[in-house]
């Protein structure tokens, strides 16, 4: 079998990849309703995009789908590594690519024709999602298990600093939805390759 | 007719509470079917019918497993961070299912704290009697299930201790607890013997005041505040899961870390 014969994405990629996107929307979501029961911010999200209904019922939905990330997120990564992909798509990365890549993409100049390449701001947004994710579940931990991992409390500032961690990280994960979503939308041949054998 | 009329008023009883439960709580029956409404979700799972209640079986049932993971993941060597007494928090919030106009009155005098279950000593303790047992104080961060937390001081009988003067049988995997205020909760066999597990009677140096749940209230560091009874009434050591006011509407039972 060629390379080109292979499908653009592996299926265990394709698979795990909408299984994240169900884990993170679900999260993000039953997480928004927990922020509104105690707000530390100025602001309240609004009732309608959060789920569960009552602060009961978002936790019972968090803490549900917090599995679904870690067991899916611990999948993906070791079949990322195992394989060799993970160096192989990702690296090398130099900040002056990704410059150079950002400049090219706002011009409109970035190319597009090779799938199986990531340009740097790719190799750089797709890496930055993977930490934060990390982040996300280790501040998570610290707000479950406060007393049992005094270690990763400490070192995330405190139970009350840890509540803040979790929020940004969480806002610095949507935000890296919104602009994956606006570029697939951008070129919505990714969608299909994320999808089937194409 | 002289023998059915109880048996008949006792289930009468038991119906009346149930249905009295369900009109008190109406978001029990509707968080799921609030989010299920919700069009996103629904498009991104691809179906607009789920039944709610296999869903809410589901997302308990996970939460019973949590429960599990959690119990396991307890180490009782672990001791809550405490903190000088130039951090408590001023005032200490006042938080309960109820408002502030509802605080219940104990009176202190006539009070007596029953011990039922798996024990060896059943009789009922005065609040003298529990102040003449070796007293323990700790400042702590309270952290509750909304997320917010607060820095308070408790005093009072290191729970432990106590349960070693009722006899309790500590292999039993319940201690369960009434409450004054109606409320009711339980927890596991190992953080009710926790070193930082106290039977609080003193906050900030002073006897409890109502409103933080005169005359006791068991204090867990390593507990959210739902699991912090207070106004205690009656302690009981059972192997028959006792569930708990906010726990039987859908919070999670271990509820701490």
């Amino acid at each position: 079998m060629t390379e080109d014969a292979t499908p653009i994405h592996p299926r265990w990629l394709r698979v795990t990849h909408w299984i994240n996107a169900l884990a993170v929307v679900l999260l993000v979501m039953s997480g928004w309703r927990i922020y509104n029961a105690s707000p530390f911010f100025d602001f309240r999200i609004p009732r309608e995009v959060t789920l569960g209904g009552w602060l009961g019922g978002a936790l019972l939905w968090h803490f549900a789908a917090m599995w679904l990330l870690v067991v899916n997120g611990v999948v993906y990564l070791s079949c990322n590594v195992m394989s060799g992909r993970l160096w192989r798509k990702f690296l090398p990365l130099s900040p002056r690519a990704i410059v150079t890549d950002l400049l090219g993409a706002l011009r409109g100049q970035l190319s597009h024709a090779d799938a199986r390449h990531y340009n740097a701001v790719q190799r750089a947004a797709y890496l930055f999602v993977m930490l934060d994710a990390v982040l996300l579940v280790v501040s998570g931990l610290v707000l479950w298990k406060s007393v049992q991992l005094p270690v990763l409390r400490e070192l995330l500032g405190g139970y009350e600093s840890a509540r803040r961690v979790h929020f940004i990280a969480m806002a610095a994960m949507v935000a890296f939805a919104a602009v994956h979503l606006t570029m697939v939308a951008l070129v919505p041949r990714t969608l299909v390759t994320m999808i089937r054998d194409a | 007719m002289t023998i059915k009329a109880p048996r008949l008023g006792i289930d009468g009883d038991a119906l009346l509470k149930d249905a009295l439960r369900e009109l008190e709580l109406p978001t029990r029956r509707l968080f799921l079917k609030r989010s299920l409404s919700l069009g996103g979700l629904s498009l991104l799972t691809g179906c607009t019918i789920v039944d709610e209640d296999s869903a809410e079986q589901a997302l308990m049932r996970v939460s019973r497993l949590n429960d599990k993971v959690q119990g396991w993941l307890f180490d009782p060597r672990h001791l809550a961070p405490t903190y000088s007494a130039d951090m408590i928090t001023r005032p200490f919030p006042f938080n309960a299912y109820y408002g502030e106009n509802q605080i219940r009155d104990v009176d202190g005098d006539s009070f007596r704290l029953e011990v039922t279950g798996m024990v060896a000593d059943r009789h009922a303790w005065a609040l003298a009697e529990l102040r003449a047992l070796p007293q323990a104080e700790q400042i702590t961060r309270h952290i509750c299930v909304e997320g917010w937390s607060a820095i308070g001081r408790w005093g009072g009988v290191p729970f432990a201790t106590f349960l070693t003067h009722i006899g309790a049988d500590t292999s039993a995997r319940y201690v369960g607890f009434k409450c004054a205020d109606d409320y009711y909760t339980s927890i596991d066999m190992p953080t009710a013997l926790h070193a930082q597990t106290l039977l609080a009677l003193d906050y900030d140096g002073e006897p409890l005041p109502p409103r933080y749940g005169y005359p006791i209230k068991l204090r867990m560091p390593t507990k959210l505040g739902y699991k912090n009874p207070k106004h205690i009434q009656a302690i009981f050591i059972t192997n028959t899961y006792p569930g708990g006011y906010w726990e039987d509407q859908g919070y999670n039972w271990f509820g701490g870390s």
